[in-house]
């Protein structure tokens, strides 16, 4: 028995899963439209391929990546390109975001689908082949896996595949594990191979028997060596840092990453969609999400990328009073801004919300320092001080005290006798944080571009001084003008070292 | 709620100070048993006092009064307040301290949650600098002889200064078991000859059931989760230590572990004064630093200091230190442990 880690803190919550494991997977209508946003994933958004009117096939790469974090959209399936434009997109803020709308023909044909000779290949195609499939982590960060199986110079021993989907009311990778665990441990031995890790450790909540069962089964009838851990379900044990912790008791230092430490953690979407993408040829179009909550049939459903979410909610049949709709989970989920955004890749689940599920809490009381959040605080920080730092606006004390290590898993807001909502003061404080350093930046360019322009105005005046002594002093000794321009070319002189004077001051006033 | 976490599992802070509340009764019954119905006259004096200061600062500051007067602190700092106090003291003596707890050193710190020190123990402090006869008034316990005074008997004393007919002061009342030690050993006498003999009054009284009392309301917040091991756990372990070794230097000049643990405030101050989580640190290093560090300024008060418990003493001076304990002892971040002791590289 492998020895396990405690994290620090956590959560024993009711998790409300069996409500939506009592069917299997089932795939959903073709929904009339697909929205389809090209940024789906942490980092630059795809660059659109199509126009409007344009035919595309199932599969089809409509957005291109561009800069390094950043991979492929694709056609979810055939059809004509209706629109290029910005949609609302799954998103707290409402904002809108440059979606690529496609109206199904109904004949679902595909692109041509090459499958990935991986063992064969050189490794950097392999993972070139990856990002233009599209894939990103589907446990919702949505990070370019690409990158996540490129150690650059480190050496990953352990391969951690992350089964433990600890938020409440979610079981679409519970489901996927049932159904497919043949599948996830290929992509598992796929991404063994291209990170050369020596060991493949599985945790998945014992909150799960018969995800585990199967993946045993497929463990063994597939021959590896990979160890399927049954971890306590604690919140947030699905956490990557946690489950890393939990697994190998080795902490990711602040401001790394795994690979850093030797390890890499891969969701088991994320495999199995590795595995449809290197042995299939099929890039990343849909992906299983969770119908649960204020619904009459909590369900798992395969769902293409940019099918609007009404449709998708409606194969739960939400009950009447269903007064808004939730992506991801209780815990860090977010309200949708509307039934009409798209399910992209990060949507692991949707819960339909009713006052009675989640009830309003009464109005916050002050903080009377209790330290229950602390105690609950997987990251081991203060909460209690973070949020005074974040309400005085006191940034600085905020950054100092870990603000940045705060995962915003929600734990301290939930066990607040007081009600605060402690997580919307850190995402306040981070983003006030990052806003600041936008600006300073910005200042910084505008103050080097404004130096530069003095000193190039300067030099200008100086050469053009410079060139009409030449001239005027070669043809005619006396002439009147020179000293004229001697004076010009000495005041040319002064200004120039001022404005740098001038800088130095304001440097130092910042 | 607009936003996650979309589930609490909190109670709230009328429920924690209602725990706070509840655990008290087990030694309000003590009480009553042992000094007479006057500690609940206190208790309502109190209450009222404490109720009617909260409602006029709340208004005064212009925050909502309802939900803060509900929310049942002010009746915590009554609660400890008056049961600090001798049941015998005249009614306006806890009045002042209450007013004083609440109006200053909680509603002008900034109300709940803001305040640096212990209201309670503050009102305390205020009372027995400036009105010290007076808060030496504490009720002959049953075990010894002398008149009982009922409820009529006890607030006609409380509220007026009414004697019953025929009883002396001087025969109501006797001196805490802390006094008596520390005056009789003024007097050279050994704690031998002091603790054997029954001219030592109220040595031995029936401390030990109010201690019992307390340590049973304790239990109760710590298996409710109100409080965390710490704060009790180092603040008795420490005030047993120092006894114990100033006991073994000289057994006839310091009381043993079990006399200072038994007697005054110790039980209550480490269940219910030191616990209180707005003027104490919030990590757990810090909470075992402040009530060890507390301890000793206790025992030190007790046996040197010119008063005779240093309990209420100690939380304050300690209280000013908090700031600094919680600055020092935060647990390591995730990620940014010392290097050495375990964990990533």
């Amino acid at each position: 028995m492998r020895r396990l880690h405690r994290f620090h803190g956590g959560l024993k919550l009711e998790d409300h899963k069996a409500i939506s494991t009592a069917r299997p997977i089932e795939p959903l209508p073709l929904p009339s439209e697909l929205v389809v946003p090209l940024a789906q994933h942490i980092g630059a958004a795809a660059k659109p391929l199509v126009s409007p009117g344009e035919r595309v096939l199932k599969g089809q790469l409509i957005g291109l990546p561009e800069g390094y974090v950043s991979c492929g959209v694709h056609a979810p399936t055939s059809g004509r390109v209706l629109a290029v434009e910005p949609r609302r997109v799954p998103h707290p803020s409402g904002l809108s975001d440059l979606c690529v709308v496609i109206e199904p023909d109904g004949q679902e044909r595909w692109v041509e689908r090459e499958p990935i000779d991986y063992l064969n290949a050189d490794p950097s195609e392999v993972r070139n082949r990856i990002r233009q499939a599209g894939l990103a982590g589907l446990g919702g960060a949505v990070f370019p896996s690409f990158i996540k199986l490129n150690p650059g110079a480190n050496t990953v021993r352990t391969l951690v595949v992350n089964g433990a989907e600890c938020e409440p009311y979610i079981t679409c990778d519970d489901m996927l594990m049932r159904a497919r665990a043949p599948d996830i441990v290929a992509g598992i031995e796929i991404a063994r191979h291209l990170l050369g890790a020596i060991e493949v450790l599985i945790g998945i909540e014992d909150n799960k028997p018969e995800a585990i069962a199967a993946m045993r089964t497929a463990v063994q009838a597939g021959g590896h060596a990979f160890e399927i851990v049954p971890v306590p379900s604690i919140y947030p044990a699905g956490g990557e840092k946690q489950l890393l912790y939990t697994l190998t008791g080795l902490e990711v230092p602040s401001g790394k990453r795994p690979h850093d430490i030797g390890l890499a953690c891969f969701n088991v979407g994320s495999l199995y969609a590795l595995a449809r993408a290197v042995l299939h040829g099929e890039p990343l179009i849909s992906r299983i999400t969770t119908i649960t909550g204020n619904v009459d049939e909590p369900r798992n459903v395969e769902a293409l990328i940019g099918t609007p979410v009404a449709n998708l909610v409606a194969a739960g049949r939400p009950r009447p009073d269903t007064d808004a709709y939730v992506m991801g989970g209780p815990m860090m989920g977010f309200v949708l801004p509307g039934p009409d955004v798209p399910v992209v890749k990060a949507t692991n689940c949707v819960i339909a919300r009713s006052p009675a599920l989640f009830p309003p809490l009464p109005a916050p009381m002050p903080c009377i320092r209790c330290g229950r959040c602390a105690e609950v605080c997987p990251a081991r920080l203060a909460p209690m001080d973070l949020y005074a730092f974040a309400k005085s606006q006191n940034f600085g004390k905020a950054q100092e005290y870990s603000l940045f290590d705060c995962i915003e898993c929600g734990c301290c807001s939930a066990v607040c006798p007081s009600h605060i909502p402690l997580v919307d003061y850190y995402r306040y404080a981070k983003s006030e944080i990052w806003a600041r350093e936008r600006e300073r930046k910005a200042a910084d360019l505008a103050r080097r571009r404004h130096e530069f322009r003095l000193a190039r105005l300067a030099r200008e005046q100086q050469e053009r001084a410079r060139r009409l002594a030449e001239k005027t002093g070669g043809t005619s000794q006396a002439s009147p003008d020179r000293e004229a321009i001697l004076a010009a070319i000495e005041q040319a002189k002064s200004r120039k070292a001022r404005p740098a004077a001038e800088t130095v001051e304001q440097g130092e006033v910042r | 709620m607009m936003s996650a976490p979309f589930v609490s599992l909190a109670g709230s802070v009328q429920g924690v100070m209602l725990r706070v509340l509840v655990a008290l009764v087990p030694a309000i019954a003590v009480h009553v048993w042992l000094y007479g119905p006057g500690v609940l006259i206190q208790l309502a004096v109190a209450s009222a006092v404490a109720l009617a200061t909260e409602a006029l600062m709340l208004k005064l500051r212009g925050s909502p009064v309802a939900p803060f007067l509900s929310d049942l602190s002010a009746l915590v700092t009554a609660w400890l307040l008056a049961l600090s106090l001798p049941s015998l003291a005249p009614w306006w003596l806890v009045a002042v301290g209450t007013a004083f707890a609440i109006a200053v050193a909680k509603h002008l710190y900034g109300g709940l949650g803001n305040n640096l020190f212990n209201p309670a123990m503050v009102g305390y402090c205020v009372l027995i600098i400036s009105f010290p006869a007076h808060m030496t008034r504490w009720p002959a316990p049953v075990a010894l002889p002398g008149p009982d005074l009922g409820w009529i008997e006890a607030a006609a004393f409380i509220f007026f200064g009414d004697l019953p007919a025929g009883a002396a002061l001087d025969a109501l009342t006797a001196a805490t078991p802390l006094d008596v030690v520390k005056t009789q050993l003024a007097a050279n006498r050994t704690l031998t000859e002091i603790l054997g003999q029954p001219v030592g009054h109220a040595v031995p009284d029936g401390s030990v059931w109010l201690a019992l009392a307390y340590a049973a309301g304790g239990l109760f917040l710590l298996q409710q989760r109100v409080i965390t091991w710490h704060v009790p756990v180092a603040y008795l372990a420490a005030l047993a230590v120092v006894a114990g070794l100033f006991h073994a230097a000289d057994a006839d000049r310091y009381a043993g572990p079990l006399f200072h643990l038994t007697y005054g405030a110790s039980v209550i101050g480490a269940f219910f004064i030191l616990t209180d989580p707005v003027s104490g640190p919030t990590t757990p290093i810090g909470k075992l630093l402040f009530a060890a560090s507390a301890a000793a300024l206790t025992y030190l008060i007790r046996v040197f200091g010119g008063y005779p418990d240093g309990v209420a003493f100690a939380v304050l001076i300690m209280n000013m230190a908090v700031p600094l304990i919680d600055a020092y002892t935060q647990l390591p971040v995730y990620g940014k442990k010392p290097p050495g002791s375990g964990g990533a590289p």
